[in-house]
Parts: structure tokens; sequence; C-alpha cells
């Protein structure tokens, strides 16, 4: 199947992630949808952080809407969005040649290796809210930071057996190389030209600006700190309720429900850090919070039928 | 003889640590083989970002063959031992053993075990895996699906290939036979990443290495480091420009390629408003590359990068590509910078201190606004003693943590400091109150300057005890080699501050004084905690200068002992170096030497007698009436002059007075032990005498407690 040229990846945004989607579906990845809820990054998808876990096999590509809020600039910096989206590839256990797939996947999106400088520059990687680390690199084309690339040790506090591989595509700084263009907004999102054109800063410019008054000024920051406790709250009471609780060797049974809470209070401590309510010494206990909440996630995730038990 | 070569293939490692895997690779082979007793005549070890590589030349085929004697039983001995005996060394009879004798034992069995050395080949099969295993990378990993077992190799990236060939330079070499977690020891390696991907198959070193060369790769991080730095002087030299030399990026880079293509790019002119070091922190932190100078000295619209590939097209794309990059960054940092100049050029209240109070500075130290508070009360105080512009040095403090809030030194934090400077210049500050913004951080380190300017002084002072005795106060001091605020190192520059400033001041009453200001503690008690560290630290500051050791606590014994009074409640750290420059000078002349002989003696003398008599059985001053020999009458006259001269040299710091003052009293001392017996019969005329001699030791005491001085 070839695109049609306007969904070529050096195109439009959108051929971009078609033809991502495509190059690995055809290495035998699922093709997933985003998660339905607010996350910092792809990794924080149950797809990666709480599958990376236990002994199945698992491979998955999906893109996933990322929200930074503390990285919103009203729209002013091209750079810099509190929301933009990853491209993440988690494969289980980390095939052979990962180096080499992940190389080719850049050829199927025009970037030829006998032209352009690829580099893998280290970058050990550390969540410290999701009890997470791996090794790896930080993947360079021509000076240009264009993925993660991740051996995952252990995730949830949980030791990764086997280990899994997670690349991570940065779409907006990916497409802007690709399309020679300087300025995230004027990035073509779907290859058509004139009239019929549509651009990033077309789809996002006005949530960019709505978004970092809402993440800097206007979020209820005393809704914020309650919605934070309320998620850590029940969290806490969901993984208690789904332990099998008579001793026996039953598996968990809730656990995913379990880990959106974590996920929202991780959510709700980024809005609160953006809003500048939270100070340094108080920082860090909260990320320890998050950290719990997702450790006692990945512990209760080896319990059930997908994490192996 | 034969070689070994040795390589390790992965995936990429990390620059930083390349250098340091190489030599242990080489320590941990060489010692393995050693340990065996095979000698081997040279090794090298070598690392690129994709492999650790290892040649040893000149091992032996076998190892040495080793004779072992083992005593057995004597002879007679009963069935069981002699038994026993053959079956632990390995003999089928017990005619197979020698029979010696010893006059004491009589005849008993030695068994002579030869161990035939096994061929070296061998023990590399056992020594190669056995390094790979317990290779002390700092951080290794797992991977793969071998990695469902917690026991599976760890390297520091996936390991992909090892080549291990085993031979004389004549023959076609062997390959070391082991494999480790499904991979086995080969003689194929392979080229560059993606221009000479394919597989090698290698020999011994020379081959290896010029097969390598052929396929793009240097294996000599030493050669590549070489290479990038003539291509970069050449790219320099013919636009007219100079490299900025950078000794660690350069190493970096050079464990980022294999094969090393410099390449000159370009920003734009206007780029270069932004101050120097910003552009230079941004390309190197974020870029990796160097940046150059014009023959004026000031940067130049260029930088270099260093490709890992002969590109396609010359390079053009990767030149265009980073220049893309370096311009976004760049862009970055002038809007940064473009930000900050515009805040400070309006808000010349200062009224954003006030974002401060939402800083935390420590837990239990208040915020960031309440240290600013402190700091500026202190170096108010300091002011009268350092003569700095009271005013100037008031606003020094009340603005020298403000670039924090900057947005340049928040992307860059290593030009915290200077951008404080840069744009307290920017908006018309007087030069002293914006170059305070810089230096009050320094003396950062032994080898680092020390600010001459009185208002930096004032700052640095006070943004240092301001540390100090607040972790003190919260009892966070350091311990052993843990020293997490850096406490021993702002003790240190406070020392210098002083001593290279000539700041004159008593540490007590102002670290007392400043103590009170922090949240509840007991303020005495810091104070005086901390003026031993102080003092600790004084001593090996002047230690590592090359000062004795007991001068400095012969003078510190003396400066708080409550003997001197009105001196005990102080610390004038000035003073005290003062002193014991001019005590060293004092004891190495002859009159000093002496006169410290004389001192030993008398202090022999009186710890004796004082055992019978009791500790402070001399103390009253001696009776003139009962003095009996000329020399003695001599003495008495020299100590009242010698303490009223020295009294009045310590009363106006003069040091060099004192001493001289002391050196006076050699020729007196001297005269008097030859004349005089102390111990005299009449128990009247002794305890005069001995009173004496207590006089010496009170008198001494003013300048330095001489029983601390060795010699």
């Amino acid at each position: 199947m070839t695109l049609p040229d306007p969904l070529r990846p050096d195109r439009s945004f959108q051929g971009l992630i078609l033809t991502l989607q495509k190059f690995w579906a055809e290495k035998g990845c699922v093709i997933l949808q985003p998660y339905d809820m607010e996350v910092g990054a792809g990794t924080f998808h149950p797809a990666t952080t709480l599958r990376a876990l236990g002994p199945k096999r698992w491979n998955a590509a999906y893109v996933q809407p990322s929200r930074r809020p503390k990285d919103g600039r009203y729209g002013e910096n091209p750079n810099r969005f509190q929301h933009y989206y990853q491209f993440q590839v988690i494969l289980k256990p980390s095939p052979p040649d990962l180096q080499g797939l992940y190389l080719e996947s850049l050829y199927a999106i025009g970037i030829d290796p006998a032209v352009h400088d690829l580099r893998f520059v280290e970058d050990d990687w550390e969540s410290p809210t999701l009890g997470a680390w791996g090794l790896g690199w930080e993947c360079w084309c021509d000076g240009m930071e264009v993925s993660q690339f991740t051996y995952f040790q252990q995730v949830a506090g949980q030791e990764c057996a086997p280990v899994a591989g997670e690349l991570t595509y940065g779409l907006e700084r990916l497409a802007m190389y690709l399309q020679g263009v300087d300025n995230g907004f004027e990035l073509n999102f779907n290859g058509l030209q004139g009239e019929d054109k549509v651009t990033y800063g077309d789809v996002f410019k006005q949530a960019e600006e709505e978004y970092s008054r809402h993440n800097f000024e206007y979020a209820d920051t005393e809704k914020l700190f309650r919605n934070f406790a309320e998620a850590e709250k029940e969290c806490k009471a969901l993984l208690t309720a789904g332990e099998s609780g008579d001793g026996s060797n039953e598996r968990h049974r809730q656990v995913l429900p379990a880990y959106d809470q974590c996920i929202k209070a991780s959510h709700a401590f980024n809005l609160l850090d953006a809003r500048g309510v939270i100070s340094v010494t108080e920082r860090q206990s909260y990320i320890l919070r998050v950290r719990e909440l997702a450790k006692a996630c990945g512990a209760a995730w080896v319990q059930t039928e997908a994490g192996g038990a | 003889m034969p070689d070994l070569l040795f390589e390790l293939f992965s995936e990429e490692i990390p620059a930083r640590m390349q250098r340091q895997a190489a030599a242990d690779l080489q320590r941990l082979v060489t010692n393995a083989l050693v340990d065996a007793g095979v000698t081997y005549e040279g090794a090298k070890a070598f690392a690129t970002p994709r492999r650790l590589a290892l040649n040893i030349i000149g091992l032996p085929a076998r190892q040495p063959d080793v004779k072992e004697e083992r005593k057995g039983p004597r002879v007679g001995s009963p069935e069981g031992a002699i038994q026993g005996f053959l079956k632990a060394s390995g003999l089928s009879d017990i005619s197979q053993a020698n029979i010696e004798s010893d006059p004491k034992k009589g005849e008993f069995y030695v068994a002579v075990i030869e161990k035939k050395g096994r061929p070296v080949i061998e023990l590399l099969a056992e020594i190669l895996p056995a390094t790979i295993r317990t290779f002390p990378w700092p951080k290794s990993m797992r991977w793969g699906a071998a990695s469902v077992s917690s026991s599976s190799l760890r390297w520091v990236r996936p390991l992909r290939g090892i080549v291990a060939t085993f031979g004389p330079e004549t023959e076609e070499p062997e390959v070391v036979p082991f494999e480790i977690d499904g991979l086995k020891a080969g003689n194929v390696t392979y080229g560059h990443r993606f221009m000479a991907p394919v597989g090698i198959t290698v020999k011994r070193f020379d081959d290896y290495v010029s097969k390598l060369e052929a396929a793009k790769v240097v294996l000599d991080a030493d050669r590549r480091k070489e290479i990038i730095r003539a291509d970069a002087k050449n790219l320099a030299f013919a636009q007219g420009l100079e490299v900025i030399e950078d000794e660690g990026l350069l190493e970096e880079v050079a464990g980022l390629v294999e094969w090393p293509v410099v390449l000159m790019g370009s920003f734009e002119e206007a780029f270069l408003d932004v101050p120097g070091e910003v552009i230079r922190a941004t390309i190197r932190a974020n870029q990796k590359c160097f940046v150059l100078k014009k023959a004026d000295g000031n940067l130049a619209n260029r930088f270099l990068l260093t490709a890992n590939i002969e590109a396609k097209d010359g390079g053009k794309t990767i030149i265009a590509g980073n220049e893309r990059v370096i311009r976004a960054r760049l862009s970055d940092a002038k809007f940064f910078w473009e930000t900050d100049k515009k805040v400070w050029r309006e808000d010349k209240e200062f009224t954003r201190l006030e974002r401060f109070r939402n800083v935390t500075f420590h837990e239990k130290l208040g915020s960031q606004f309440d240290r600013i508070e402190r700091i500026r009360a202190l170096a108010k105080e300091l002011c009268k003693v350092t003569g700095a512009d009271p005013d100037q040095v008031d606003l020094a403090a009340k603005i020298c943590k403000l670039d924090l809030q900057t947005e340049v030194v928040g992307e860059f934090p290593e030009v915290q400091g200077f951008m404080g400077r840069i744009y307290a210049g920017q908006i018309g500050l007087p030069a002293s109150v914006a170059a305070a913004c810089e230096e009050h951080y320094k003396p950062v380190g032994p080898s680092d300057s020390v600010p001459k300017d009185p208002v930096s002084v004032t700052v640095a002072l006070a943004d240092k005890l301001d540390t100090l005795v607040g972790f003190w106060a919260i009892d966070e001091k350091p311990t052993g080699s843990k020293d997490p605020y850096a406490l021993r190192r702002a003790a240190l520059g406070v020392i210098r501050l002083v001593v290279e400033n000539g700041v004159d001041f008593d540490l007590v009453s102002l670290l007392v004084h400043h103590a009170d200001r922090m949240p509840a503690n007991d303020a005495a008690l810091t104070a005086f905690e901390l003026v031993a560290f102080f003092d600790d630290r004084l001593k090996v500051n002047l230690r590592d200068g090359g000062v004795r050791h007991d001068l400095v606590d012969a003078v510190l014994t003396a400066t708080l002992t409550s003997k001197v009074p009105g001196a005990a409640n102080s610390r004038n750290l000035l003073l005290v170096v003062r002193r014991v420059e001019a005590l060293g000078k004092l004891l190495e002349t002859e009159d000093g030497k002496s006169l410290l002989a004389g001192y030993k003696r008398a202090a022999n003398i009186l710890r004796a007698e004082e055992k019978k008599d009791g500790e402070d059985a001399f103390e009253a001053p001696a009776d003139a009436a009962r003095l009996v020999e000329p020399s003695e009458k001599a003495l008495h006259a020299a100590l009242h002059a010698a303490e009223t001269e020295a009294n009045a040299a310590l009363d106006k710091q003069d040091y060099a007075a004192a001493m001289r003052a002391m050196a006076k009293l050699r020729a007196p001392v001297d005269a008097f032990f030859e004349a005089v017996m102390v111990n005299a019969d009449d128990p009247a005329i002794r305890k005069n005498r001995l009173a004496l001699l207590a006089a010496l030791r009170r008198v001494t005491s003013r300048i330095a407690d001489f029983s601390k001085i060795a010699g």
C-alpha cells in the first residue's frame, strides 16, 4: 500500500502518523488508539506501564496525546506546547535487533542514513512518578533528538522480566524536520494545499492559548488538591477491594481502574505544579505519593491474567 | 608467541564510560592471566561507541608447569593416615611418594605433584567469559528474551558479538572457544553502522585495525580526537577563525563517532547579541558542537559539528539539519535573553523579589526570600569590617540571587551568577554591584580566585556564613565523606576571603548574632560549634599551604585559652593566620629555636615539680627580694620587659614585634639554665625559681601555646 501524495510522511502530520502505524503494524504490533485520559507521556498508557510487566509477549504501537501543563507558552513559542503527540512503540521481549528495526522505521518516513547523521546518544531514562527506569539513548538525526529509545529495566517498582524495548517518537519535532518547517504551528496537518490546507496551528493554536491560561492562571487549585487526595484514596481503596482477601491465590480484580486513579493523581499534580503552588520540598513528597500508587498498581498487575499470574 | 585479540561488540556505549571501560577490560584480563602464572609482553585496550577491544601480545601457548610438594604422614603411620594422604595428593601407591627426614619429626612422606600447565587458549576460554560476567560497568542492563531470568547476562547496552582469536603471528589463529548467554565467540566483527555494516573476518590485531579502518572505523579514541582537533583547526583557519578549545567536549565527541567527519555550519549574525557564554552553553550542552572566535576574540557566527558519516551529498543535509536545530536553540536563548532584559528594565524596584517567598530554600530554613533578608542583614554588619559602601552592599545582597528567576539561568544553570552580572550591568547598576552578583559565589573551590572588590567580598562572606550558620542551626553538618551542602567548601571560602583580603573581625560574636536570625536553635551553641569547625578548616587550609600543623594548634590553643584575659570568647581568623606566620618566622631564627628549647626545659621541670607541689603551686609571682644569682635577677627583669613589650605589640596586633619581644628572652633563659640550679636546697629559693619558670610559661603563652610545638 502506498499512501497518496498528501499523506506522504514529509507532506503531512497525519501522513507521518499513518506511515509509522503502517510500519509497526507490518512488524506485528497491535495498533492501539490513545488512552482516554490526561497523561504526561505515552509511557503512562496502561499498554506500556502495565503491559511492560509480566512474562507475556506484547507488541503494540499507538499515538498518545500528552499533556505537560508547565510547558505551555500561550502559543507564543513555536517549539514548546503543553499538549503534543507521542508515537509510542512497546515490544516485549525486546527483539534482537531493535536498533535495526528503529532505523528501518526512520527510513520508512524518509530519513535516509546515507545522507543523515543518525546517532544513539546516552540517555538513562527514569520516571520518578512511575517508579520506572531503563537504559537507552536519545536518537539524534543531524543533531536533533527525534526519538527516545529505552530498554525498560523496572516499571512501577517491578523488575521487567523479560525486558521490553520502548520507542518514543516526538511527532511534532519529527514532522517539522521532515516538512522543513521551523514553526510547529505551520506544520501541514492534512497535506493539502491552498484553501484545503489545514495546519497544526489551525487545529491546536487556540487550545495552546486557552490551556496555557488555564494551567498557569485559572485552574482551581483547591479543587485540584482535593482531586489529588480523592484519586489517591480511591486508587488505594480499589487495590484493596480487588484483592482476593482470603489469602487464596486468586487474581487481582481491580488493577486497571485503580491505575486510572493513579493517572488522575499524576495529572492533578502536574497542574498544581504549573500553577506554582507546590514548593520544592512538597514537590518531592507529591512525586513519591504518585510513585507509591504506581508501585502498588504494578504489584497488583502481576497478579492478573495479563500480568502473567 | 601467540597474541590475543578480544573484541566486545555492542549497541552504543555511553561516551563518558568508554575510556574507563577499555582500562577495566585490560586490567581484568591481564590480572587474571598473571594470577594463572601467565606472563605477556604487552597489552593495549581500545574503545569506540560500539566496541571494546583488547590486544595482548607475546603470550605463551601453555601455562608454565608447576611442581607442588605436599607433606604427608610419618613413615610407619597407621594405614588410615597413609590412605588419606594418597587420596588427597592423587597418588596411587605410597611408593610414588618421596621420603624425607627431619631431625625433629623423623622420616615422613612427601608427594611431589606435577601440575601440567594448561594450554593458554583453554584458560582464556574461562577468563574471557568471566570477565564479561563481572565487568564493572557503572550501570548495566538486561535485554531480550533471555532477560526473563534475572540471572541473564548484563552489559552496558545489549552485547551483540564477541571476537576472540588466539595464535602466533605465523599461523592462522584459533577462535577461543566459549559461549555466553547464547553468544558465541568468533572471528567476525562489523564495520561502521551505516557505511560498512557487513561482517568482516579478522585474524589478529594488525589486520583487525586495518580492516576496521577500511570499514570506516577508527579504533583508537586518541586518534579520533586528533582527527577532530586537526580538521576543526583547518576548517577554522580557512575562515580566519579560531576554535575555542574544549577538551571535555572533544573527549565526549570522540566517544560519539567511529568515523569522525568535522563540518562547519553557521547561524544568523543577529544571534550574536546574546552573550557569548550563553551561545556557547547552548551549542555545547545541547548540540555537542564547538564554537569559534574571530581574530578580535569575539564569538563568530559559526559552529563545528562532528558527524559520524561521510554523507552522499558531502554533508549538506547534515549541516542544514544542525543549523536548523541550532537556530531553534538560539532563538530560544535569544528569546530568554530579551525576556529577561525586559523584566530587569521594567521592574526597577525589584518587586519580583517577592516571588522568592514561594521558593523554599530549605524546609527548616525558610524561603529564598528569608535567606536573602538574612544575607542583607549580615552583609550590612560586615561592611564595618570590610570597609565596603553599605548602600552598594545592600543593593548587591538584595539582587545577588535574582538571576535565578531569569529564563536564561532556568535553561542553563551553569551561567548562574554570570547572568546576574550581565543583567545588572544592562540596567546601569554600579559596576561593583553587578560584579558582586557573580563574585559572591566565589571562591568556588581551592583553585578558584578570591574576589577583591569590597562589595563582592562582603556579600560573598555573608552568603557563605549564612549557609554555614543555617545548616549548623538545623544540625545538618558534614559527616565523613558526606557534605551534601558543600559546607566545607563554604568555610574554606570564608577563610580565603578573610585572609586574602585582610578582613579583621571577631567571628564568634558575629556568628552568635547571626544564629539568632535562624529559626529556633541555641545560638551560642551553634556559633561555638561552628568556630570549632572553622578551626579545623583553618588547619587543613594552612597545612595545604605548607604551614606546620603544630604551629596552628599552638596559636589556636593560645587564643582560646581562658588564661588570656578578654580573648576567651573570640576567634579572629585573620589574626590567627598572621600570628601563625609570625610564630613560624620566630622559630626559623636561632633565638626562636633556643627559646623553644628553654621553654621545653622549663615546662618539663615545672611538670615534674607540680606533681609534688600541686597544679598551680608556682603561679604566684616570683619574689624579687629572694633572687640570688645575677642570672636569676636578669631573667626576672627580662620577663617583665618582654611581657610589657609583647602586650603592647599584641594590642596593636603587631605579631612580628611580639615575637621580637619573645626572642629577647632567649639569652637570659639560656644564661639562667647555665648558672642556676632550680631545685635548690632552700625550699623558698626553689619555689622562687620555679615561679620564674612559670612566669616564662605564662609570658610565652600570650603568643602561642609552646607546648603544642614539636621539636
